[in-house]
């Protein structure tokens, strides 16, 4: 190189430098290359995910151009829709009033559920582009898609009716594709007069927290349901003799100090881990704790999603479970019977329940099932996702077993009788010192093939065999009834 | 007043024509789809001008640029005057006009042989700025179109003043000195602005010495490398340009820092021939980013933002996320003019206008957009390359470099390519050192241009070489 500049002819002189000029030319269209790249990546398959946030305020710019759609059930029925009255104004209704209040959400007064989750797609328009067009030119508002959802409307009613008044919540899945088919908490409160009824509903004198979605948000002890975790564990480290356990319950027992009594102090006598489990039986499920690795248990735990996010596409509070090696053999004991300080939302009870009902393998939860244009046809679909196998096939099938005979000989024998079998286990969870107690029900049916997975708490009542397993009857017998 | 309201004042004005409002509504809706279908064309032209030698028709598509120019920047000023029925938008449509014809004619005439591609891009993206600048702060648009005016009257001289001092590049020292001082003055005088000390306020005139340092930076880098590239002088240099971008780091002016080193890599490249310079400086360079970002807060503010802004939505992420926001929601083809809410991005009418371009006219828009910047760049190199005298190149080759990366970095931070930077789009953004000093950057490299093909005339060495392209 050093040589050309003794080369004084001026064309080469000109022209010196003239390559890197060239690369480094290069190098920036490459660069605004993939700019444009990430830009039109963004704008083709991240932009409609990422605009539907609630800090995102331009859902009124869209409303001025597109009408909100609708919001149906599975089975084609109106959960809230937009009429415009007479004055022009956009009114929201939810014909449901109340059945449907948490799962559906509202729009006023801050939006929540799927109101909220779904609120870009609803005012989005797909409808035919030159319809849209004419619509446009005459000033008139596009129609918004439709959101379809997996919720069953009659299942919804059983479950609404059948928690009465009590305060609580109901949650039914299908195992194979994790679709919400059911999702009822109360007390409700009517999204038609929300505004109306805020103060009132903010002041919250009666304690009822209406606003709150106690399916996926209510955070309760787990009870005896979570001695479906204390069997699988156990079966998992002893894959080879589980079937030899056995204890001897004499209503009462002790544990390094630590005494753990039986509901009502009844003696279950010999038991196995399969009477153990039917019985309810808290001595069993302590010894079983003490002999259980506390590192394995909570790795199962959170294999189940304990203590971090789902990722699903509604609001919800994590379970959480909190036991260490170094924890006390009183957290210890109460920790493997469900008390001690697990807390566990009725959707993931369910989620247990639903997994191992489709042999071991959770499906991601989901409410929406597909989104369509004015003219029904479908714009976008949600696809059944796999959270993964949480358990093995065996361990799936023997805790089928297991929850069978909760009902067959168990604490949930009222659902014996029913045409096809259930499996199941029931929850007394304590919450206070009084003794009062969450009635649990988490269980699948038909056992053989599941169809539909559910989880029930009722706050404060007492035993989940009293209150909780005949919601449950309910529910499948107007899902299963044909 | 809204939109619904002034089409019903019309339709109240005119009487009970439904008709007026019809059209109101025809105009305003399809005016953001003829504007992107126009802005394309225009695009296209800014490339396919390389296809062909035929300098008629190079001519042809010039005018036909300049033409589609007009009748975007009227569209635009119409649906703007359509949706407040406001009179005063009218004064700003005919002084933007006004503006935009004078320029044009001043520069063809005293610009001769310069090229046009980048006169028309220079008038397009100030066009776009005004329009954009005036939907959301009309105060703001009013003065960006002072500044702009003074400094084309002012850039009408950049050619003889470059004719004149021939011997620019022996200053070097000089604009070392002066360079340094204006970065330091920020220290005794300055101010912070959102976070960086780099303002100077005086009085109610408040400026940024960076943006001005930037062209007298690249005359001192450019004459010193011009002169030698023996290792001991590429050192000098170095350690000078260092001491600029250091100032710059205090400042915590990061969008600068960062353009001033790239350009000072850039010149040395050419300048030695020797990629080992530019593939060792990218080497510091990224350790010296590894660095910063152990040491800064602010640079590992803009780092998380950049990795999570949905996470830090209510801190640090929430000037991106509210611009992924604008972008996603205006989809393809946009709000419409003034149907958007890019006031909810934080200062959308400078660092983020490209979000509110995007927002409001369309994805497609601002795709093209970067086109017609890259287009721009494409020029300037274009012009280094033909440049003869070897300061002349560097300096050409520096601006066009410092040009496009301050682009890149504008819009790469805000379509969250890259951890935003906050510096202007050039030409486009408000702001007055901002607007001055590019059209500096645009006035020299085309003022060397013309100087360059004056001298090529005079000499008349090779008479065979085909008449410059204009």
């Amino acid at each position: 190189m050093m040589e050309s500049d003794i080369d004084h002819s001026d064309l080469k002189k000109e022209r010196k430098g003239n390559i890197q000029i060239l690369m480094l030319t290069y190098g920036m269209v490459l660069l605004f290359m993939g700019l444009i790249g990430c830009f039109t990546y963004f704008m083709a398959v991240q932009s409609q995910k990422i605009i539907n946030n609630p800090y995102n305020k331009r859902q009124e710019v869209l409303a001025k151009k597109v009408q909100r759609g609708k919001i149906l059930s599975a089975d084609g029925k109106v959960l809230a829709k937009t009429v415009t009255d007479d004055e022009g104004n956009d009114i929201r209704i939810y014909p449901y009033d109340k059945v449907f209040c948490h799962v559906v959400g509202r729009i006023q007064n801050s939006m929540t559920g799927i109101e909220k989750t779904q609120c870009y797609p609803l005012l989005t328009s797909h409808s035919n582009p030159l319809k849209q067009l004419t619509n446009t030119f005459r000033g008139e508002k596009n129609k918004g898609d439709t959101v379809v959802t997996t919720l069953d409307t009659g299942l919804q009613k059983t479950a609404y009716n059948a928690l009465g008044n009590y305060r609580g919540a109901v949650i039914a899945l299908e195992p194979s594709t994790g679709k919400i088919l059911t999702m009822v908490s109360k007390p409700s409160y009517d999204p038609n007069s929300v505004k109306k009824n805020w103060k009132r509903l903010i002041q919250d004198s009666e304690e009822e927290s209406a606003l709150v979605n106690r399916a996926t948000q209510g955070v309760y002890p787990p009870g005896s349901t979570f001695k479906l975790m204390t069997a699988m564990e156990y079966m998992m480290e002893n894959p080879e003799d589980y079937q030899d356990f056995h204890y001897q319950c004499k209503g009462s027992d002790s544990f390094s100090g630590n005494v753990i009594n039986c509901y009502e102090k009844e003696k279950h006598g010999r038991v196995s881990l399969k009477s153990a489990l039917a019985k309810s039986c808290n001595g069993a499920f302590s010894k079983i704790g003490t002999m259980l690795s506390v590192d394995s248990f909570r790795d199962l735990t959170e294999k189940f999603f304990f203590n971090r996010s789902l990722g699903v596409d509604f609001e919800y509070n994590k379970s959480r479970f909190s036991l260490t090696e170094d924890s006390d053999m009183g957290e210890l004991t109460q920790t493997f019977i469900g008390q001690g300080k697990t807390m566990i939302t009725p959707l993931e009870n369910a989620l247990i329940a639903a997994t191992v009902a489709n042999q071991g393998v959770m499906m991601e939860p989901y409410v929406v099932d597909y989104l369509e244009n004015d003219a029904n046809k479908t714009v976008t679909a949600h696809q059944p996702k796999e959270k993964g196998r949480i358990i093995e096939e065996w361990v799936a099938e023997k805790m089928t077993k297991l929850m069978k005979a909760v009902v067959t000989d168990g604490t949930a024998a009222s659902l014996r009788s029913l045409p096809y079998s259930v499996a199941g286990k029931t929850g007394s969870a304590e919450f206070d010192s009084e003794g009062t107690s969450h009635a649990w029900f988490v269980g699948f049916a038909p056992a053989e093939n599941p169809e539909i997975a559910v989880s029930i708490v009722v706050e404060g009542v007492g035993t989940g065999s009293q209150y909780a397993v005949p919601i449950a009857r309910k529910l499948f017998d107007e899902y299963l009834r044909d | 007043m809204d939109k619904k309201e002034a089409a019903q004042r019309l339709v109240d004005m005119f009487g009970d024509m439904n008709v007026i409002g019809v059209v109101h509504s025809i105009l305003v809706e399809s005016s953001k789809y003829i504007i992107i279908l126009l802005f394309a064309i225009y695009t296209w032209h800014c490339f396919s001008v390389f296809i062909g030698k035929n300098p008629e028709k190079k001519e042809k598509i010039y005018k036909r640029q300049n033409k589609i120019m007009y009748t975007i920047h009227f569209i635009c000023s119409l649906v703007l005057f359509l949706n407040s029925l406001d009179v005063k938008m009218i004064l700003f449509y005919l002084a933007q006009l006004i503006f935009l014809v004078f320029v044009n004619k001043a520069y063809i005439y005293v610009y001769r042989n310069a090229s046009k591609i980048v006169l028309n891009n220079m008038l397009m993206l100030l066009m776009i700025g005004f329009v954009m600048i005036g939907r959301l702060k009309q105060d703001n648009m009013v003065k960006q179109l002072v500044f702009a005016l003074g400094i084309c009257i002012a850039g009408l001289f950049i050619p003889f003043l470059i004719e004149r001092f021939a011997y620019f590049d022996r200053f070097g020292k000089v604009y070392v000195l002066a360079g340094i001082v204006m970065l330091a003055l920020v220290f005794v005088i300055g101010k912070s602005v959102y976070g960086a000390r780099n303002w100077i306020i005086i009085g109610s005139f408040a400026m940024q010495p960076s943006e001005f340092v930037k062209i007298i930076y690249v005359f001192f880098v450019a004459a010193m490398l011009a002169e030698s590239t023996e290792f001991l002088d590429v050192v000098k240099v170095a350690g000078l340009a260092g001491i600029h971008i250091l100032i710059l780091v205090l400042e915590k002016d990061l969008g600068a820092a960062l353009i001033f080193y790239i350009t000072f890599l850039a010149i040395l490249y050419v300048a030695s021939q020797k990629a080992v310079y530019l593939g060792l400086g990218l080497g510091a360079g990224a350790l010296a980013a590894v660095v910063a970002y152990q040491l800064f807060t602010h640079v590992q503010t803009r780092v998380i933002a950049w990795k999570d802004p949905w996470g830090t939505i209510d801190t640090a992420g929430y000037q991106i996320a509210q611009s992924l926001f604008a972008i996603g929601t205006g989809g393809w083809f946009g709000m419409g003019l003034g149907e958007g809410l890019p006031s909810n991005i934080p200062v959308a009418e400078s660092d983020f206008i490209f979000s509110a371009i995007s927002e409001e006219l369309g994805a497609f828009f601002a795709i093209c957009l970067i086109l017609v910047e890259v287009s721009c760049f494409v020029m300037f190199v274009n012009i280094a390359l033909k440049m003869k005298r070897r300061f002349y190149k560097l300096t050409a080759l520096g601006l066009a470099i410092e040009y496009i990366f301050q682009v890149f970095l504008t819009i790469g931070g805000v379509t969250r390519f890259i951890p935003s930077t906050g510096v202007t789009l050039p030409l486009v953004s408000y702001g007055g050192s901002s607007v001055i000093s590019t059209i500096i950057l645009f006035c020299i490299i085309q003022g060397m241009y013309v100087l360059n093909c004056r001298e090529e005339e005079k000499l008349e060495s090779r008479p065979k070489k085909q008449k410059a392209e204009r």
